[in-house]
Order: structure tokens, then C-alpha cells, then sequence
């Protein structure tokens, strides 16, 4: 299959690639909403592996998929209290500098090595999102210092069950430090960082899972795709439409959530992760090409 | 505990600049591409040209471009390509005038503490987007 898709990059008109490129990423946003995950973090390592594209650009474009996911959604998560500025912002701010760095790093480290990282990143996910179990509403028996200095509290109205639901966090410099490195990682590989946000807001700090998947999406820092930016590392020609693609897929997303059972497309999402996880170590090692 | 509704409006208003911003910077970023692809905006680099290039590193592609790192890409405007950068730049931005716009609301509630941490986000995003950080 690699063969075909190497005589069709040398030989397919210019617009054949791009068009590939909005279709697989309107997949990937169906695919995604049900499945729980950001369009990033299949984003990366699917296009990457795939597309001849190169991973400076794949990366790029992958912040701002991810970003521009996060924003569409933004509005209606924080008017439904599903969102919490308050708990983001603090959050967002550690990340934010941090993916700098991270940013930094990944385009000055050679392409093999940022390309093995991934490999062995997304397989590391996959065992992350297998084996970890979220809750529900965690118990929070004493809010710390740092949390109540900041109001780090609210109250959301769970949907499925119409209650009103009272939470707070605790641990907060832990997960301070914590964003810390989701921040390096996500400007490294260029990845959303809503595989970690969630369970570290929702298993280290304790807040409702619900309001860590919706605040989550405001700790998608945009200072890493500002740097990939400024580095030349956004194609308009890869990066228009992969966030088009992603949007629209994204929209059709939310009713398939309706139709389809969740569990069925994060199995198929999964198994994606696997094959391109795979794809991409053995890509940076050199041995599939 | 109770949430009340003054500690509510920062967030109000934040999703409302937010929505906005979006739509506007995701609607020029359709127009901006549709533009550049069916050639009513000329390209810098010619559309026909990309496939030998988009396999090059970006220091690569920066260099057989001619563009400049940081800002460098403003200069060839209203090239179609560098008008779907502006609108990409544009998207990237979007949280900056949210958090502009939140700041007086946390100000009036005497909340230092947000007030500040809003303003080193936009300070970190402004240094991020000036191409002062930079590996080339």
C-alpha cells in the first residue's frame, strides 16, 4: 500500500493530495466526537504515516486542528457550565509556556527522532485510554490552599440525570506541575493535549468528568501553533483543509454519537491509534518507509 | 460553594467574544482558501510547485520560498496563500481578544489574581506570535 501511495505522490496532480487530505480528516472528525478524543491525536500520527507530507507541516497543521475543534465548541460548553473559565485559565497559562518549549524543541530535533517519539507516544495513549478509569464524580474531601485561593469550585447540571452537581478540586499544584509536561508534549508532536487534560483534571484534581472533558479544550494552548507559525511549519495548502475537513466531520460527528454506540467507534478508533502508531515508530526507525 | 450570576458574566462573556471570533476567522479562512485554490488570488508559490516542496523540512521550504521566519509571510500579501495564513493567524489569535475582553469584568470584581494571570496569557501569546523564540 506504502508503494502505491509513493507512486501516487509522484505522480498525482497537485490537488489530489489535499483533497485526500479533507476527506481522511472530515473521517477523522466523525470518528473522533463519538470516541471522546481530540482531532489531534489521531490527526498527527494517521497523516503523518500516510501523506507525504512533512511531519513540520503534519504537526503544524495538527495544533490547529485540534484548536480550531476546541474553539467551534468553546461557546456552547462554557454557557452550559460543562466549561469552567476559572478552572482553565491557570491551567492554559502553565501550558501555554510550556508548549513554547516544547514547540521549540520539536522543530530543532532531527525528524527521525520526533517521528520514533510519536510512535511510541501514541502507543503509550492507546494503554492510557485502555486502561484508564475515568470518574465519574470523584470525591473531593478538602479542597487545598492553592484551589481555594483561586475559587477553583462551581456547579454543573448533569444532562443525563438533570441534577445540579457541586464540585471543587484538590491537588492543584500537582496538576500545575503536571500541565507543565502536556504542555511540552503537545507543542512537540503537535498534538491536542485532551488525552491528558481529562485525566489529569478529573483523576489528580478531582473534578467532574464532564467538566474536565469541557474545560479541557481551553487548556489547548494556541502559543505552540504561533511558533509553528512564525517557524514556516504551517502549509495553507495541508493546514485550510485539514481544520474545513475536521469541522465538518466533527458536526456529522455529533449526531453519529446519536446512532452509533460510542463504545463501537472507540474500538475503531483504537485500533486506527494502534496501525498508526505502529506506522509511525517503524517510519522513524526507518524500517517502513 | 453557590456559583452566582456576577461569578458567571467573565465566562458569559468570553464564550460570546469567542463565538464570534470564530466564525469570522473561520469564515475568512474558507473564503481565503477558496480564493487561493480556484486562482482568483495569485499564489507566491505556485500551486503546481507545492508537491516538490511540502515534503521539504518548514527551514527548507522557508528557504526555496523566499519567506522570511516570524512575520516574513505578511509581506506577500494578498498572495492567496499568505491571505489563508492571516486567517489562520487570525484563528490562533482569537483567544487574545477574549481574554482582552474579560480582564475589566475580573477588574471590577477586585480579582487580581485572574486579572493577572489573563494578562501573562496574552503576554505569552504576544511573545509566542513576535518570532522572538525561534530555532533558525
Amino acid at each position: 500500500m506504502m508503494a502505491t501511495l509513493a507512486s501516487l505522490g509522484a505522480t498525482a496532480p497537485w490537488w489530489a493530495w489535499p483533497l485526500a487530505l479533507f476527506i481522511a480528516c472530515f473521517f477523522l472528525g466523525i470518528v473522533a466526537v463519538p470516541a471522546g478524543v481530540g482531532g489531534g491525536v489521531l490527526f498527527v500520527p494517521i497523516i503523518a504515516g500516510f501523506f507525504p507530507f512533512h511531519l513540520d507541516f503534519v504537526r503544524g497543521a495538527g495544533l490547529l486542528v485540534a484548536l480550531a475543534g476546541a474553539l467551534s465548541a468553546g461557546p456552547r460548553l462554557l454557557e452550559g457550565g460543562l466549561a469552567n473559565l476559572r478552572l482553565a485559565l491557570p491551567f492554559a497559562l502553565v501550558s501555554s509556556i510550556s508548549s513554547i518549549g516544547g514547540a521549540l524543541l520539536g522543530l530543532s530535533l532531527p525528524t527521525a527522532i520526533v517521528q520514533t517519539a510519536l510512535g511510541v507516544l501514541i502507543l503509550g495513549i492507546l494503554l492510557l485510554m485502555a486502561r484508564a478509569k475515568n470518574s465519574e464524580i470523584p470525591r473531593v474531601d478538602a479542597p487545598d490552599v492553592l484551589s481555594q485561593t483561586l475559587q477553583l469550585h462551581g456547579v454543573f447540571r448533569d444532562g443525563s440525570s438533570g441534577r445540579e452537581i457541586e464540585w471543587r478540586a484538590h491537588r492543584t499544584p500537582l496538576g500545575l506541575f503536571l500541565f507543565v509536561f502536556i504542555g511540552i508534549i503537545a507543542g512537540m508532536f503537535g498534538l491536542g493535549a485532551g488525552w491528558a487534560n481529562v485525566p489529569a483534571l478529573n483523576l489528580v484534581m478531582g473534578i467532574p468528568l464532564k467538566v474536565a472533558a469541557g474545560t479541557s479544550s481551553f487548556i489547548i494552548s494556541p502559543a505552540a501553533a504561533l511558533v509553528y507559525l512564525n517557524e514556516g511549519a504551517l502549509l495553507p495548502m495541508i493546514a485550510a483543509p485539514s481544520v474545513i475537513g475536521m469541522m465538518l466531520g466533527a458536526r456529522v460527528g455529533g449526531y453519529v454519537l446519536n446512532i452509533v454506540r460510542a463504545s463501537v467507534i472507540r474500538r475503531l478508533v483504537m485500533a486506527l491509534m494502534l496501525f498508526a502508531g505502529i506506522r509511525a515508530l517503524a517510519k522513524g526507525l526507518g524500517v517502513w518507509n | 460553594m453557590e456559583l452566582t450570576v456576577q461569578s458567571l458574566a467573565p465566562q458569559q462573556r468570553y464564550a460570546r467574544w469567542l463565538r464570534w471570533s470564530t466564525r469570522l476567522s473561520v469564515a475568512l479562512l474558507v473564503l481565503g482558501y477558496a480564493a487561493y485554490v480556484s486562482g482568483l488570488l495569485p499564489a507566491h508559490v505556485p500551486i503546481e510547485n507545492l508537491p516538490q516542496l511540502w515534503s521539504l523540512p518548514a527551514g527548507r521550504f522557508l528557504q526555496e520560498t523566499g519567506v522570511k521566519p516570524g512575520w516574513g509571510w505578511a509581506s506577500f500579501l494578498p498572495n492567496g496563500d499568505m491571505v489563508v495564513l492571516a486567517a489562520i493567524a487570525l484563528l490562533i489569535s482569537t483567544s487574545i481578544l477574549c481574554l482582552a475582553a474579560v480582564i475589566p469584568l475580573f477588574r471590577q470584581r477586585g480579582e487580581r489574581l485572574f486579572v493577572g494571570i489573563c494578562i501573562l496569557q496574552i503576554l505569552v501569546l504576544a511573545l509566542a506570535g513576535s518570532g522572538l523564540f525561534s530555532v533558525r
